[in-house]
């Protein structure tokens, strides 16, 4: 009979907690629907123009080669080859990105023809003078944040569920991000960046979203601007590839020498 | 002239030929004028104290069979307005590409980088030093070869024909930087009886292991750096060059900002054997005091078992420096060293900077300055030649 009350009152004090979600596992569970929806494309390649904007409105471009490889379980391989500007030409990233431990990273010198290790430890560094961190164009992976549902809110027209996130990575930027995603097919709309002094630095605002083998959803144009320094950069993303049949082999050190 | 419709068809057949070729090549380069000032008067009578050149540096590319297979072809030309040997022209690269799964096989004139520190590259011996361009020795002439690799789980191998010798550059009469005896670039000689045909052969291991990269070498054929022999009128220095084995090591350990590396070298000519080493560190710090602003410091330590300061002035030495990068629209970036004889007061100090302007240009200045009292030292001969250089360079 005692024991019989005791196994009710738990059972009651279980109740809500088995009921309730907590703000915490509704944040994880739409990041994981959201990854899971983007699992299985193997392989990608795609060009990146990258448009800089300064206070005064003049433009510098920079034009990108982007492989990536799909690796279970880990973080995505991933191969940036600079076109533009010229005397950058033929520079390439080789990058082995891992969610927690730190991604190993070789740079390829086209005028020394000298492969070089790299501390990948620049997580915060601006990419190519541009208002995108490194760690603003690694390789997106679950394990890398912790995540808080906040609210529902409808952002352009679209219904979104809005999430904050906090690195738990190394040498972060920031302290934390606001992130919308919309609820019809968990893409990323819009992310608010908060620098180390928790206040407002960078948004970035995704669109021109396109489906690829009826699955994938790509944002082809990525608009950031710097909301303490007044600049701004734009990702136009074109020429998307999907399942090309690139291999681990295609991401190995000795690929560095030969990519244009 | 009239085609018949067979003639057409070749004629577009040939057209369509083409047009996959004209998609996949490509024309790219840099040319660049050079200003040095030499801050002393030489003490040898002709040089002067301004130096103006130019260079030409086209790329052509292109690549077919799904881009498993490719050409690259890139001349060099440099015209200088004092030194005779300065204006030189040279095939940097001109060679055909294969690439397979598991190996690739590169043959023709091609460029080679082995090794992992910064202050000197003793392991890099596949090609030869043009040191006209510049004293730092990072500039190498193109160098004949079959080159196959083959990719494994276990690591990469590397093995190298290497059937025609390249002979080192050397400033002429009228050139700066140079020993008080120019070298006689006409006159080389060589042990081995096939001279400049001799085939040189090289083999290297390489492979990464987590936070290790690891490299290891042999080299069998010409020594790159020729024994400098007085010739019988003490008129001039003959370049001598010698048949060497040369076993070569290299590690790097990457652990958060920390670069860690070493170089070492055992080689045995039929004058001398001897053990060479560079090893150190590059610490980065990554946005400094909340700017953008990285700061690398490198530290390596210089050692060579010959103790000889007239083989090399770096038997025993320390090298110090700062990379500092701003990381913003134009890439500035600067980098100052300075190589300290631990065993005299010597020491030769570096300054590089660059900046790109809009997207197309970039200007870059360099300045070598010496402290050598030690009258034994190879660096004794060009004291006086500190200079300071300004480059502007476009790129098409």
């Amino acid at each position: 009979m005692r024991s019989w009350i005791i196994t009710c009152v738990l059972l009651l004090g279980l109740l809500p907690i088995a009921q309730a979600e907590t703000a915490e596992e509704k944040g994880l569970a739409i990041i994981v629907e959201s990854d899971t929806r983007d699992k299985g494309w193997q392989d990608s390649a795609a060009d990146m123009l990258m448009t800089l904007r300064n206070k005064k409105g003049r433009e510098s471009i920079r034009e990108i080669r982007v492989k990536n490889l799909e690796v279970d379980g880990d973080g995505d391989k991933g191969l940036t080859v600079f076109n533009q500007p010229r005397d950058v030409k033929g520079t390439a990233f080789l990058t082995y990105s891992h969610a927690l431990v730190p991604d190993e990273q070789w740079i390829f010198l086209p005028a020394l023809k000298r492969v070089k290790r790299i501390s990948s430890s620049n997580k915060s560094g601006p990419f190519m003078g541009s208002e995108f961190a490194y760690e603003d164009i690694s390789s997106f992976e679950v394990e890398k944040y912790s995540y808080v549902y906040l609210r529902d809110e409808v952002l352009d027209g679209q219904d979104c569920f809005v999430l904050e996130t906090r690195p738990l990575y190394k040498h972060s930027g920031y302290t934390k991000s606001t992130v919308w995603l919309d609820k019809a097919e968990y893409r990323i709309q819009k992310i608010d960046f908060y620098d180390r002094k928790d206040s407002l630095l960078k948004i970035q605002r995704f669109s021109d979203y396109k489906q690829y083998l009826g699955q994938y959803w790509r944002a082809h144009t990525m608009v950031m601007e710097n909301q303490q320094n007044g600049k701004s950069t734009t990702l136009q993303w074109r020429n998307f590839s999907f399942q090309t049949g690139l291999t681990d082999k295609d991401f190995e050190k000795n690929d560095l020498k030969r990519q244009r | 002239m009239i085609l018949s419709v067979r003639d057409k068809l070749l004629v577009s057949l040939f057209l369509i030929g083409l047009s996959p070729f004209a998609f996949a090549s490509e024309w790219t380069g840099y040319s660049a004028a050079e200003y040095r000032y030499f801050q002393h008067e030489s003490p040898n009578a002709e040089p002067e104290q301004n130096d103006l050149s130019i260079v030409l540096a086209p790329e052509f590319y292109h690549e077919w069979d799904d881009g498993n297979q490719s050409l690259i072809i890139s001349p060099f030309l440099r015209l200088d307005s004092e030194d005779a040997e300065r204006t030189h022209a040279d095939l940097r690269e001109a060679r055909w590409l294969l690439v397979k799964d598991d190996w690739e096989l590169q043959v023709g004139i091609g460029k080679v980088y082995w090794g992992v520190t910064e202050s000197q590259h003793l392991v890099d011996v596949i090609n030869q030093t043009d040191l006209v361009e510049n004293s730092d020795t990072e500039d190498k002439l193109g160098q004949p070869m079959i080159n196959l690799s083959f990719f494994q789980d276990w690591g990469t191998v590397d093995l190298f024909l290497l059937p025609y010798f390249r002979e080192r550059t050397f400033a002429g009469k009228e050139g700066r930087l140079r020993s008080q005896l120019v070298v006689d670039t006409d006159n080389a000689h060589y042990e081995s009886g096939a001279k400049r045909h001799h085939l040189d052969l090289a083999v290297r291991w390489s492979h990464s292991l987590g936070d290790w990269d690891i490299g290891l070498s042999h080299f069998y054929g010409t020594n790159r750096e020729p024994v400098l022999q007085i010739n019988q009128s003490f008129s001039a220095l003959n370049p001598y060059y010698e048949i060497m084995n040369q076993t070569g090591f290299e590690l790097q350990n990457t652990s958060d900002a920390w670069l860690w590396k070493l170089e070492a070298i055992r080689r045995e000519t039929s004058s001398e054997t001897f053990t060479a080493l560079t090893g150190g560190f590059e610490y980065t710090f990554y946005g400094v005091f909340d700017s953008d602003l990285d700061v690398g410091l490198i530290g390596e330590y210089l050692f060579d078992d010959r103790n000889d300061e007239r083989a090399t002035p770096f038997e025993d030495d320390v090298m110090m420096g700062a990379r500092i990068t701003w990381n913003d629209e134009q890439s500035s970036e600067l980098l100052i060293g300075v190589i300290q004889d631990l065993d005299s007061s010597d020491a030769a100090w570096n300054i590089e900077a660059s900046r790109r302007l809009g997207n197309r240009w970039k200007v870059s200045l360099e300045g070598r300055f010496f402290s050598v009292d030690e009258t034994q030292s190879a660096l004794y001969q060009i004291r006086n030649d500190d200079y300071i250089q300004l480059e502007l360079a476009r790129y098409f």
